[in-house]
């Protein structure tokens, strides 16, 4: 049985059709993991009631378990309505221009990172050749908005927690990028496609079936990774830039409303796209053992597969925010530029050394 | 090719608009910001040219790299909001004729190299992926001067850091 759908289509068709698509993954990919993660695990995880119960129904007894119910997800809903309400509001000193644009460069660079990010053998929005290099590029433009946002808030707060921002991005980008090396290395490709192929096309040992997952060879690429993306998306243990208790909330101090909300939305939606770049990278992306990339099944459970792959990833990063406490700033430093880079850099080497060996 | 040339003018324009205002505007911190429209729309022109590599590196290095450093320092140091009226100084007429001699030069140059010379797109389309071309000049063709210019920029941070340092 095929599943051949034949569709002829212009390429400015297509081109609709992709934009659309990747601009609903960042919306949904936000909401999915905000509701997911930041409300039921977090909930769960740190005994947080309103989050779990509000909705009213779920709290009687003996309609708890019904899964149809309420169980908090009003708070969804809740949480929309009271951002869409505020009142927009821009400090009296602030630089307006700077102010308005810096949550839309940051959004921007969210919405560039799913661009090259594999859903199947065919479901791909730009299959570039140098596919992880331009997400790293992309990604570190966010780095941007939120400098444009901390100075043209005219607040100390801000500029003070900008500036941390953007240090510990710059810090973080260094061992993700050499820790991705490890990967790129192994696979002989820089195209998050040809990295998927490589994993499904690839064997331990002589055994096949269940393809390669890098995240067996490349097990310390995979934490360094996560270390790196932790730090990238400022979450604790690494979020001094927002640390409430020393700069009120850093950088998005004097946000409010819609423009807060879409600094919030492009943080979860690049939790999102950091998780689905591990998953490409270490867990093999779309593909599922035992369905080969050139059956066409393969398109179809392909964006499934990998978004139970993004859960699994990002269940580990909103895990670890919900676990620990804040390092301090020069804590931080010293962990990225002492051991994680010189890590990484023995990563690279042995990575290298094995390559050739076998 | 008709599309290339609309988005190249397009573009173009962005940039030179960009550009005056780079050097027009009397916000230190807004001056980076318009820096970042023109080598944003330097990428662009890359992309136009097939150039992927190039126009990424161009947006990691110059845009991720040094203009968030070049804003780093001017926030660390001074960066007030709105008009700063110091930025301007008497040089502007002198600095005005040092760019249009510049511009005629370039022009003249490009114009006596290239004449009418028209890029060949369909050659560029066949030869497909620039990312293992430049690989392969760089680390197989040319490896000894890259590692060479490697150590040099290694001197160099050594340098610097020596020379910043106090004790």
């Amino acid at each position: 049985m095929t599943f051949a759908v034949v569709l002829h289509l212009a390429y400015w068709q297509l081109t609709i059709i992709k934009l659309l698509v990747v601009l609903s993954v960042v919306p949904l990919g936000a909401l999915v993991l905000g509701y997911v993660f930041l409300m039921k695990v977090m909930a769960h995880m740190q005994s947080r009631l309103g989050p779990m119960d509000s909705g009213g129904l779920a709290s009687r007894p003996g309609l708890r378990e019904n899964p149809f119910l309420p169980h908090g997800w009003f708070q969804l809903i809740g949480d929309f309505v009271k951002f869409v309400q505020k009142e927009d509001i821009f400090p009296a000193l602030a630089d307006r221009w700077v102010f308005a644009l810096a949550p839309a460069v940051v959004i921007m660079s969210t919405f560039l990172l799913f661009v090259v990010v594999p859903a199947g053998p065919h479901l791909i929005a730009q299959n570039l050749d140098v596919g992880i290099f331009f997400a790293l590029a992309v990604s570190s433009l966010s780095v941007l908005g939120v400098l444009m946002a901390g100075w043209a808030s005219a607040n100390k707060y801000s500029l003070m927690g900008a500036l941390r921002a953007a240090g510990q991005l710059i810090a973080y980008e260094l061992p993700m990028v050499l820790g991705i090396m490890g990967v790129v290395v192994q696979a002989g490709t820089m195209s998050l496609q040809g990295i998927v192929l490589a994993q499904a096309h690839g064997s331990i040992f002589g055994f096949g079936r269940l393809g390669e997952p890098f995240v067996i060879t490349q097990f310390f690429g995979f934490l360094l990774f996560l270390a790196a993306a932790q730090a990238e998306l400022i979450q604790t243990p690494f979020d001094m830039p927002l640390a409430e208790s020393e700069l009120v909330a850093g950088y998005l101090t004097e946000y409010s409303g819609l423009r807060y909300l879409l600094f919030y939305m492009a943080e979860t939606a690049s939790a999102f796209a950091f998780a689905a770049i591990a998953a490409t990278l270490f867990l093999g992306g779309w593909y599922l053992p035992g369905i080969g990339p050139s059956r066409q099944l393969a398109d179809v459970i392909g964006p499934f597969v990998l978004g139970a792959k993004i859960m699994l990833v990002a269940f580990l990063i909103y895990w670890i925010r919900f676990t620990y406490p804040r390092l301090r700033e020069d804590q931080l430093q010293t962990f990225a530029w002492k051991y994680l880079i010189p890590l990484s850099l023995v990563n690279i080497l042995v990575t290298g050394i094995l390559k050739v060996v076998f | 090719m008709i599309a290339q040339n609309i988005a190249f003018g397009v573009i173009a324009a962005t940039m030179v608009g960009a550009a005056i205002r780079l050097v027009t505007t009397q916000n230190v911190v807004r001056a980076a910001l318009f820096l970042v429209l023109v080598l944003a729309g330097a990428a662009a022109q890359f992309l136009l040219l097939s150039a992927d590599f190039v126009a990424i590196v161009q947006v990691l290095v110059y845009i991720g790299a040094i203009v968030v450093l070049f804003l780093f320092g001017i926030m660390l140091t001074r960066a007030p909001i709105g008009r700063d009226v110091g930025l301007d100084n008497e040089q502007r007429w002198l600095a005005a004729l040092v760019g249009a001699l510049l511009l005629g030069v370039i022009v003249y140059v490009t114009n006596d190299a290239f004449g009418s010379d028209k890029i060949n797109f369909g050659r560029i389309a066949s030869a497909g992926h620039t990312t293992p071309s430049i690989a392969v000049s760089i680390f197989q063709s040319y490896v000894v001067p890259f590692e060479v210019v490697s150590v040099l920029l290694l001197a160099a941070l050594v340098g610097s850091i020596v020379v910043a340092r106090r004790d």
